[in-house]
């Protein structure tokens, strides 16, 4: 079965400093994968690499046997969707935001968008700015699945979030991940989140795969106790 | 003194309020000193470069093309000076040359084609100075804002760039911001023509006896060519910084901000 993304020996290296170091890794279809490591690891920069925000200063990344360098980035970005760690969002109202995503969605499409995301419609008319963190992050969310996307990027979602908030959106990122079958890959360095969400898990060290394969197993407990400490 | 002459008191006199402003600099530990000294000494060394060079320029059966000489070499200085002031946007040197001489061909032919004023030397120097000097300050800002909204707004440039926009639609609430902002200046200038200042080529001509009206007539056409100038410069800048500072697979490049 060919694998949602596939790293082969990618390396980035910003400034002389090495970001990931020959990085060989797969990502599979239908999981929701947990990228995991300690803060400057390298795993925001991996998921740059899967919507060609950044590119590998060396290394191939396929989407689906693909070479991304082969796909167009525009329609790229539309099939691979990203929430960033702190919500974005531009001025206006959330129904705004929304059109920023679908310019042609009429209401009763935004309000199916928001109840996605367990939001109500009301939430529609907010001003984006008055909204709490974890509202946002779901507001950003709906946005980026109103581009239909077939993964979504999460590049620690949560961070901004207080712990009720964090649960609530993980809660709701399954419930999407198992019933839309869209296909997740999450980043975290949170130790209980990593063990709540993941079915698959990659663990990276200093810009080094540590470990990528099942989340249960012995190799996949030995990868969390040697991050555990790390980020203790 | 009288009929426009200085000598080295009136001068010194002139000079009293950049004195003010330096006692409120330190005062208020603004730190502006070393710039206000230095951009006095600078503007004084320059004017009296530029006079030298004029005198030299009006001698008597003087060829005209030293003077568009010295228009060319003021619209590569202008061009060097964008590219320093924004120097995080790789290529802009090429770009700000290019809609600097595009904007003075279509400027000078228009004032010297309608016969605004006589193409000698004592129209082409100064008229391509108002021309250069007035966009430049907008041309900068519009470099220098693009960078700047760019750099700042970077989260909200990737989360478009993520939803599938291309470079342009992404980087374009930015640029039209950085735009406005440039041209804010010009604009609200020439709202202001004749109610709030008398520009200086009217003033000079009133003073030289020339009726006021056709003084009008003239100081409008010129106010009209540095607004077109200031705004044409202005949006290629933008729109050229725009295209440098993301790659040509839509990335945003990384920008250091500038100290």
């Amino acid at each position: 079965m060919t694998n949602l993304f596939s790293f082969e020996n990618v390396n980035v290296t910003i400034e002389d400093t090495k970001v990931l170091g020959d990085v060989s890794l797969q990502i599979p279809v239908g999981h929701l994968t947990v990228v995991a490591g300690a803060s400057g690891s390298g795993k925001t920069s991996l998921l740059r690499l899967c919507n060609r925000l950044d590119v590998p200063t060396a290394g191939t990344v396929r989407f689906r046997g693909t070479d991304l360098a082969e796909l167009d980035p525009l329609v790229l970005r539309r099939r691979v969707g990203m929430v960033f760690q702190q919500p974005v969002l531009f001025g206006g109202t959330v129904a705004e935001n929304l059109h920023v995503a679908a310019s042609d969605a009429g209401p009763d499409q935004l309000a199916t968008a928001l109840a996605g995301v367990e939001l109500g419609a009301e939430f529609l008319a907010r001003i984006g700015d008055d909204l709490s963190g974890g509202e946002a992050q779901r507001v950003c969310l709906a946005r980026a699945l109103l581009c239909e996307p077939e993964v979504l990027l999460m590049d620690e979602p949560t961070a901004a979030l207080h712990p009720a908030a964090r649960r609530s959106l993980e809660a709701t990122v399954q419930i999407l991940q198992q019933e839309s079958k869209v296909d997740v890959v999450w980043v975290t360095h949170d130790m209980e989140q990593i063990s709540r969400m993941a079915d698959h898990l990659v663990v990276l060290a200093d810009g080094d795969v540590l470990y990528s394969g099942p989340a249960q197993s012995a190799e996949a407990d030995w990868a969390l106790a040697t991050l555990a400490e790390e980020v203790d | 003194m009288g009929q426009g002459d200085v000598d080295a008191l009136g001068l010194v006199t002139s000079l009293l309020l950049i004195g003010v402003a330096l006692a409120v600099s330190l005062g208020q530990q603004l730190r502006l000193e070393k710039q206000l000294v230095w951009a006095t000494l600078r503007a004084f060394a320059q004017l009296i470069v530029m006079g030298f060079v004029l005198a030299w320029l009006l001698e008597p059966g003087r060829s005209v093309l030293y003077s568009w000489l010295w228009v060319v070499g003021m619209v590569l200085f202008a061009a060097w000076t964008v590219r320093n002031r924004a120097p995080e946007v790789p290529g802009l040197f090429p770009i700000a040359l290019a809609a600097l001489t595009a904007s003075m061909v279509v400027t000078m032919g228009v004032i010297f084609g309608l016969r605004i004023f006589p193409m000698e030397a004592r129209a082409i120097v100064p008229l391509g100075g108002m021309m250069i000097g007035n966009s430049l300050g907008s041309t900068v800002l519009a470099a220098r804002r693009t960078a700047d909204e760019l750099t700042d707004k970077r989260p909200e440039v990737e989360a478009r760039l993520a939803l599938g926009y291309s470079s342009a639609q992404a980087g374009r609430p930015y640029v039209r911001e950085a735009i406005k902002t440039a041209l804010t200046p010009r604009i609200e200038s020439a709202k202001a023509a004749g109610l709030v200042f008398l520009p200086g080529a009217m003033t000079g001509l009133i003073l030289a006896g020339v009726d006021p009206i056709d003084a009008v007539l003239v100081q409008a056409a010129i106010m009209y060519l540095i607004l077109g100038t200031a705004a044409t410069t202005s949006v290629v800048i933008g729109l050229g910084s725009v295209r440098r500072l993301f790659t040509p697979d839509h990335r945003l490049r990384r920008l250091v901000r500038k100290a």
